[in-house]
């Protein structure tokens, strides 16, 4: 792994005098996500990529510190299974994009893309959880940021800056992550409701000390999970009601959640429509597109599939305090990410400048700034 | 990598005085020494400076135009919440603007479905969780200070608490800020969405310790209260043992709503003042609390007790009503007071290292007692590996200052040495900033700098705290290879 570092920063160095990109990437599962990658330079264009995948492995999982620390390129498959032994969990349920045990996702394309799934809006984000990290930067330098502890205020936080950053301020090397007990029981709960009946019940019940870790509505049907302890989940069971689904079902449920596939993204996929990911207040009420949605994240995500007007779309979701992803499909020169407020793009710029001065890493994958 | 560069001002103080004085109202710009008295230093006492001069804007407009001047003048600004903040992130310069942020103090909104509350900066902690209750919601993240500190001091610091281990620090708890850069721009960072486009500002900015902007609104998440708490007390016989119950406690695959360890001097000190009935015998206690549904808190408390038996317990209660699990509390909420009876004064350090190496530390920490002849009282979050020793001495003997930071700095890297951080939750500010030298690489250090010049190139915000310069880091070195021979020479502190 010595040698991967040290020929990383010797090729990194040749890219920065060169000014000439470099694609990083792992198992390829998010290829589709983030801005086009712009590979041109002085006139032409390079296909130089960093395949991550030959960095991989876990450096140091003791269930007992509820830290974990793994090499980017290690896939989530092998994470999973480490995990799984000591009936532990990453809380952010990250997408697979594929079967579990199979699932070519690696755990640095899911903190550089910044993915959560259904249990975020409960327990947290990937970004919640990253502790610290271990990165190289544009110039080739190697730095650490964060640590191998839960609590750590020393520095400004770089590694959370880097999840999300769509691979663009520094090559992702080793990751820390603060871990959890798999939740003792979990059961799926299906009720019959319209989408403004939908959004008022997500956020009265999470105003409520109810054990919710996943929400997802879509066609009048809303699909409630439950974790935690057994005797808790049963009696919020008790409380909230709802006809409860067959174990297999329901993991398949969120399974499907958490990847984008399942009924409604499979329809949006086969019919070559753009995937809009909108992210807004969780009270907002139904924006009334008049496109199919579904929901997750107690209100908070909204998934449309179907052409629309991106600036209609952009000022109508900006209006009620949101924001769009053009998350897959379309036509992406329209501008993947939701444009940023002016006072905010010199900070972006520096930063970028910062820790990537010839725009080297990932260039065009954050097309906002 | 230059100094911060040491800046005069532009303007004379007296022209200074005049411009501020065109934007607030003449009673909120100080300038006399009483008046800036109370300014001289935050909850880091031992070090104190006069500010050039204070100012206490109201508004946000105020505040933009006072950082406009800043700017044009090259005038540095530090910002300060309440003054609680233990790690000089708020001590003043003698050649900067001190910005109070005490008046904005206003609740400005509470949605009861959307479990957010939109606050001021200088609002205290305590008062959001006293205002929301009512709704039967409540804002998580309790450092010891809440019924003092301010939100936008927790931002600046990403604090934490007791509960943090569950429900986790700041920034975990925080959904967007109105912030005001030192070009006199106002900024958004994050949304009332779960996510904001771009970079994650929010994080990069919550634990920055007022370097980066300053922060005026805070949209805060609200937590649903728990039916029901109720805590653990367990005593031992050993600290390791007790160190080795913490993690089986983390183990057994339970995430207690606070997990807290005292030793026995710290015991022996709160007992003396709160009288709970605390276990004089024991090496150490732990208070391992449960929070949930009466059916989830049942479940738990019969595996914590179940745990801390098979981990050698030599004494367990539960508390069994809300009036015992406090009372099992006071003595922990008390820590700091209590200590301060029995000592003319205290050091509380910050330091966080992995659960493993829990029982260690806390043993090289007694030897050090010994050689620095220095009585050393821990109380601290035992469950996030979150430790705050308590350095008892007299800053009226010549000399025991200087021992007691020497002291102070050997456990910071002794966390280092263990694979842990010199701060956990107290922030970096002036007191640390030695330590970040042996935390941080050169290249490390330098891009906390560029990270600095991105959102305040002229280096006017809270300048020279947190990042340490080369020089500094040359000094510190050379510093601590001397001490190995010289344990107790008078060491030059900067």
């Amino acid at each position: 792994m010595q040698a991967f570092i040290s020929d990383l920063s010797d090729r990194l160095k040749e890219h920065t005098a060169n000014r000439r990109p470099l694609v990083i990437h792992g198992g390829n599962t998010k290829a589709f996500y983030g801005g086009a990658a712009n590979n041109a330079s002085n006139g032409a264009t390079y296909s130089s990529s960093l395949d991550m995948r030959s960095y991989s492995g876990i450096i140091e999982y003791e269930a007992k510190e509820l830290v974990l620390t793994v090499r980017a390129g290690t896939t989530l498959a092998e994470i999973e299974a480490a995990m799984d032994a000591e009936n532990q969990m990453l809380p952010f349920e990250p997408p697979r994009y594929g079967e579990n045990a199979t699932s070519l996702a690696t755990i640095g394309g899911t903190v550089a893309a910044g993915l959560s799934g259904p249990r975020r809006a409960y327990a947290g984000s990937v970004r919640d959880f990253v502790l610290g990290t271990r990165i190289m930067n544009g110039k080739g330098e190697n730095l650490n940021f964060g640590g191998r502890v839960i609590k750590n205020v020393a520095g400004y936080d770089v590694s959370r800056l880097m999840t999300g950053a769509m691979g663009t301020l520094g090559v992702l090397l080793d990751l820390s992550f603060k871990v959890l007990p798999k939740p003792a029981a979990e059961i799926t709960l299906r009720f019959e409701m319209n989408e403004t009946i939908a959004i008022q019940r997500m956020n009265e019940w999470a105003g409520k000390p109810l054990p919710l870790s996943a929400t997802s509505w879509f066609e009048n049907c809303l699909m409630v999970r439950l974790s935690g302890a057994i005797a808790g989940v049963k009696a919020a069971q008790n409380k909230i009601g709802g006809e409860s689904l067959e174990n297999e079902a329901a993991r398949g449920f969120w399974a499907d959640c958490r990847d984008q596939s399942g009924v409604f993204f499979e329809n949006n996929l086969c019919a070559h429509e753009p995937l809009w990911r909108l992210s807004v207040p969780a009270t907002t009420p139904p924006l009334q597109l008049g496109l199919p949605q579904l929901m997750e994240w107690g209100g908070a995500l909204r998934w449309i599939s179907g052409a629309a007007d991106t600036t209609s779309l952009r000022a109508k979701v900006a209006a009620v305090g949101g924001h769009v992803t053009l998350f897959r499909g379309g036509d992406k020169s329209v501008g993947v990410f939701h444009p940023l407020q002016a006072t905010l793009l010199p900070i972006h710029r520096s930063l970028k400048a910062a820790f990537d001065p010839a725009d080297i890493l990932n260039r065009g994958r954050m097309d906002n700034f | 990598m230059p100094a911060l560069p040491d800046r005069i001002p532009s303007v004379s103080r007296d022209l200074l005085i005049a411009k501020l004085k065109t934007i607030l109202p003449s009673d909120a710009v100080l300038t006399s020494d009483e008046t800036l008295r109370p300014y001289e230093c935050d909850g880091l006492s031992a070090y104190r400076q006069l500010p050039m001069l204070a100012v206490l804007p109201k508004t946000i407009d105020e505040v933009v135009q006072i950082m406009q001047v800043a700017q044009e003048t090259g005038t540095k600004v530090v910002a300060r919440g309440s003054g609680t903040g233990l790690s000089g992130g708020a001590t003043p310069l003698g050649d900067g603007i001190l910005m109070s942020l005490a008046k904005f103090n206003q609740v400005v909104k509470i949605d009861p479905l959307a479990r957010t509350a939109v606050v001021q900066s200088g609002v205290r902690n305590l008062k959001i969780s006293e205002d929301v209750a009512p709704l039967n919601l409540y804002y998580a993240p309790d450092p010891s200070s809440q019924i003092a500190c301010s939100i936008g001091g927790n931002v600046a610091e990403n604090s934490g608490g007791v509960h943090c281990l569950k429900y986790g620090l700041t920034i975990h708890n925080i959904l967007k800020i109105e912030v005001v850069t030192i070009r006199g721009e106002q900024v958004t960072v994050g949304s009332d969405a779960l996510d904001a486009p771009g970079y994650d500002l929010l994080a990069l900015m919550t634990g920055s310790e007022g370097m980066l902007g300053i922060t005026t609104e805070i949209t805060v998440k609200l937590t649903p209260k728990p039916q029901l708490a109720r805590v653990v007390m367990a005593s031992f016989d050993d600290v390791e043992k007790a160190g080795n119950a913490v993690a089986n406690v983390i183990g057994a695959g339970i995430i207690p709503a606070g997990l807290e360890m005292m030793d026995k001097l710290a015991t022996e000190a709160v007992e003396g003042f709160v009288h709970a009935d605390y276990d004089l015998n024991a090496e150490a206690i732990l208070l391992c609390e449960s929070d949930g549904t009466p059916e989830e808190v049942a479940e738990e408390i019969a595996k914590m007790e179940a745990v801390m038996r098979a981990s050698g317990a030599t004494g367990i209660r539960v508390s069994n009503n809300e009036i015992e699990r406090l009372r099992f509390w006071s003595g922990r909420k008390a820590a700091f007071p209590a200590v301060g009876r029995i000592s003319p004064d205290y050091y509380c350090i910050d330091g966080s290292i992995p659960r493993r190496a829990l029982a260690a530390v806390l043993k090289r920490t007694a030897e050090l007692s010994i050689k620095y002849n220095l009585r050393c009282a821990n109380v601290f979050h035992a469950g996030d590996g979150n430790l705050h020793p308590l350095i008892l001495y007299d800053a009226n003997i010549g000399g025991e200052l200087e021992k007691t930071e020497a002291f102070a700095a050997d456990i910071l890297e002794l966390c280092i040495e263990y694979g842990g951080t010199i701060t956990g939750e107290h922030g970096v500010g002036i007191e640390k900033i030695n330590q970040m030298c042996s935390q941080f690489s050169d290249g490390e250090r330098e891009t906390f700098f560029a990270i600095k010049r991105a959102f305040d190139s002229d280096m006017l915000l809270n300048p020279g705290k947190v990042i340490p310069s080369l020089a500094r880091c040359a000094e510190y070195g050379r510093m601590r290879v001397h001490q190995g021979q010289l344990p107790y020479a008078e060491i030059p502190r900067f």
